[in-house]
């Protein structure tokens, strides 16, 4: 099993506070890992960075995917290479239709491949097939991206994404935040319909209750900016019980 | 108290530009003095500049130093030159009606089949002696200033469209401004008459014929809609890069009356677009929606004066800005609510979108309120693009310039959406596409 995604020594600053203090990570194909931790451990902060998002400066380490270097590319050439981030929050787009960012987002990462842009009629069909499995109407294609969807929705509307684009690594920044039991479910059958062999996750969470839904190979504490523990998946369970606390003091 | 201010080089109005343009402007006897008062007083006013309240963000004096000369006459090789601009223009199905220099073009203009719809030349009106009332074409009632004043005098034609009372017509009528000279000024007065219930949609665009250059346009354009009568209005500024375009409108609404108005404004070096809007009876509605698509160091100004002289009646005003480089867009608007307007209902908003750190945006809402039970109201907002929404796009494959296209798209679709007619709207679409497209 080769490594997907290994990140080394990562070490993040926002403004002049460091946040990741030398984060070590290694996914390998088709593994799902879970990152749990408290408020605060550096979890959003490392999905944001494997992704792009700007305002976050890299003062040491390196992430390298499919052992190319991450960080010297734009967000966009990220997500044409496979790299999915389903947001925690995802936004509202006014004035811009689901149906035409979709096309719009999957012909661009195609265009980066090198790829022959999708028809329409085939496209149309893909997103058909795709959003009723996800229970997504219709209408809400038709609608300006997330807007007026609820939490559930937005969601949904994440995974659909991840199911339109194939990406090879899908990271899930607190999957479960405002969602019920119902539309948690949902979204996480949504997510074990895309478990491959050729497909990595790292589902980012609080809370054990979403890893019920989706069960992870490896799980690691994120704690002050550091990994502080890996194990499999019954070290969410013991955390379930034992809570954050011990592995804070052993950050500190 | 007398002040007397030293006029430099630029501030000197040329007596000459008057003079050598007599012989061209259509009109004898009072319409000759009509003109002659009105250039007599631009001559004392001199072109606007910013210590007069109403022009202070768009000093003319500063931005055209002078008022270009009279363009010739459009010979044969204008008017082909001219042709290809009006095709150029990408929309069909419209009664053209198309001035080339300031010169009613009938060669480029289609006959009208319509028997609800009159149309006239101004110059036809004003050289017609048997009309007494033919001198009032060129005046303005609702404000006077410098600009208004050199229209009068040097307005050499236009079109006087007049549309029967209860008439739905079947196509849009559109007014065309070709322009094909350099370095000369054409000016031109239209009048739009809309008869009680009737349904009528204008459309007036500005375009450049190849090789036209450093330009300028002054245009009036004074629109009456009757009772019970609708107005759906496109204008489209696309002018050359170093041109000028100065217009005066002046709608008037009678009773129970619609008027929806869009103007997209994409060309021109200086732009100033001022709108004067009556509602002159009861129960009427106004929208309106402006986008200003602006690079280089464009300045586009919009200036609209909104009076609710009669009670209810509700007026919306949205106008938006899309500014690149050092460009600068102005947004001045009032609205005036009248002591016996009561039930008035108005609102104006602007949003500018600022793509550049040197891009200006100005807005300058006034409420002058002298009724008691009214409901108005401005809000104003500014800002670059939001940089959570870029990386929501960036990170779902969207490269820089395609993420900020989309969003600017869907910033200048929600004002577009307000347009009624499908191809006009994708008209519009297709325009501000260019300029998108031409951006990055």
């Amino acid at each position: 099993m080769s490594a997907l995604l290994e990140v080394k020594g990562l070490k993040v600053q926002v403004e002049d506070n460091e946040i990741l203090h030398g984060l070590d990570l290694t996914v390998n194909e088709g593994e799902i890992h879970a990152i749990m931790g408290p408020n605060g451990s550096g979890k959003s902060t490392l999905s944001h960075v494997i992704a792009g998002k700007p305002g976050y400066e890299v003062t040491g380490g390196e992430i390298l995917f499919k052992g190319e270097d991450l960080l010297e590319m734009e967000p966009d050439e990220r997500a044409a290479k496979g790299v999915f981030l389903a947001f925690q929050y995802p936004v509202e787009i006014p004035g811009v239709a689901t149906m035409t960012f979709l096309r719009t987002a999957l012909n661009a990462q195609r265009k980066a491949r090198g790829e022959s842009e999708f028809s329409t009629p085939d496209f149309l069909k893909k997103v058909k097939e795709v959003s009723a499995r996800l229970s997504i109407p219709q209408d809400m294609l038709r609608r300006g991206v997330n807007v007026g969807f609820s939490g559930g929705e937005k969601k949904r509307n994440e995974v659909l994404q991840m199911a339109l684009f194939e990406p090879s690594l899908c990271i899930l920044d607190e999957m479960d935040s405002g969602l019920d039991i119902d539309a948690l479910r949902i979204a996480a059958d949504g997510v074990n319909a895309l478990r491959s062999k050729g497909r990595s996750m790292v589902v980012i969470t609080h809370y054990q209750r979403l890893l019920n839904y989706i069960i992870p190979d490896v799980v690691h504490v994120m704690s002050k900016g550091r990994v502080v523990k890996t194990g499999g998946k019954d070290l969410a369970l013991e955390l379930e019980k034992s809570g954050y606390a011990q592995f804070e003091d052993k950050a500190a | 108290m007398n002040v007397a201010l030293v006029k430099s080089k630029a501030e000197q109005p040329s007596g000459e530009l008057f003079a050598s343009a007599r012989s061209r402007l259509p009109g004898a006897g009072p319409v000759a003095d009509v003109r002659q008062k009105a250039f007599d007083d631009f001559e004392k006013r001199g072109l606007p500049h910013r210590r007069i309240e109403e022009w202070k963000y768009t000093d003319l004096r500063a931005l055209l130093r002078e008022v270009a000369p009279l363009a010739a006459s459009p010979d044969k090789a204008a008017l082909t030159r001219a042709k290809a601009a009006v095709t150029a223009l990408g929309v069909e199905g419209t009664l053209n009606l198309v001035l080339v220099d300031g010169v009613f073009a009938p060669e480029l203009s289609d006959a009208v089949k319509e028997k609800a719809v009159k149309v006239q030349t101004l110059r036809e009106v004003l050289d017609n002696a048997s009309n007494p009332s033919r001198a009032d074409l060129l005046l303005t009632s609702v404000a006077s200033d410098a600009m208004i004043s050199l229209n009068a005098a040097m307005a050499t034609d236009g079109v006087l469209v007049f549309v029967d009372d209860n008439a739905k017509l079947s196509k849009p009528i559109h007014i065309v401004h070709v322009a094909t000279a350099a370095g000369a000024s054409a000016f031109t007065r239209s009048l739009v008459k809309i008869g009680n219930g009737a349904h009528v949609t204008l459309v007036e665009s500005f375009v450049a014929a190849e090789g036209a250059k450093t330009y300028q346009v002054y245009d009036s354009t004074v629109v009456s809609i009757g009772d019970e009568a609708e107005l759906q209005h496109l204008r489209l500024v696309d002018d050359a890069r170093d041109a000028a375009n100065i217009t005066t409108a002046v709608f008037t609404l009678g009773a129970k009356a619609k008027l929806n108005t869009f103007g997209l404004t994409q060309g021109a070096s200086v732009s100033r677009y001022q709108g004067f809007i009556t509602f002159a009876g009861e129960g009427s509605e106004l929208s309106t929606n402006g986008v200003n698509l602006l690079g280089g160091k464009r300045l586009g100004d919009t200036t609209f004066v909104v009076d609710h002289s009669v009670p209810h009646c509700t007026s919306r005003e949205v106008f938006r800005a899309v500014l690149d480089d050092q460009s600068h867009s102005v947004f001045q608007g009032r609205i005036v609510v009248r002591q016996y307007a009561q039930k008035t209902d108005g609102k104006m908003m602007t949003r500018a979108l600022l793509l550049s750190d040197e891009a200006e945006a100005d807005n300058k809402p006034e409420l002058e309120i002298f009724a008691d039970d009214v409901v108005c109201g401005h809000g104003a907002t500014a800002g670059a693009l939001d940089e959570g929404l870029l990386f929501y796009l960036r990170a779902r494959g969207l490269p820089e310039k395609e993420a900020q296209a989309l969003l600017i798209s869907a910033f200048v679709g929600e004002a577009i959406e307000s347009i009624v007619d499908d191809n006009l709207r994708d008209w519009a679409v297709a325009t501000a596409e260019r300029w998108l497209a031409a951006r990055g």
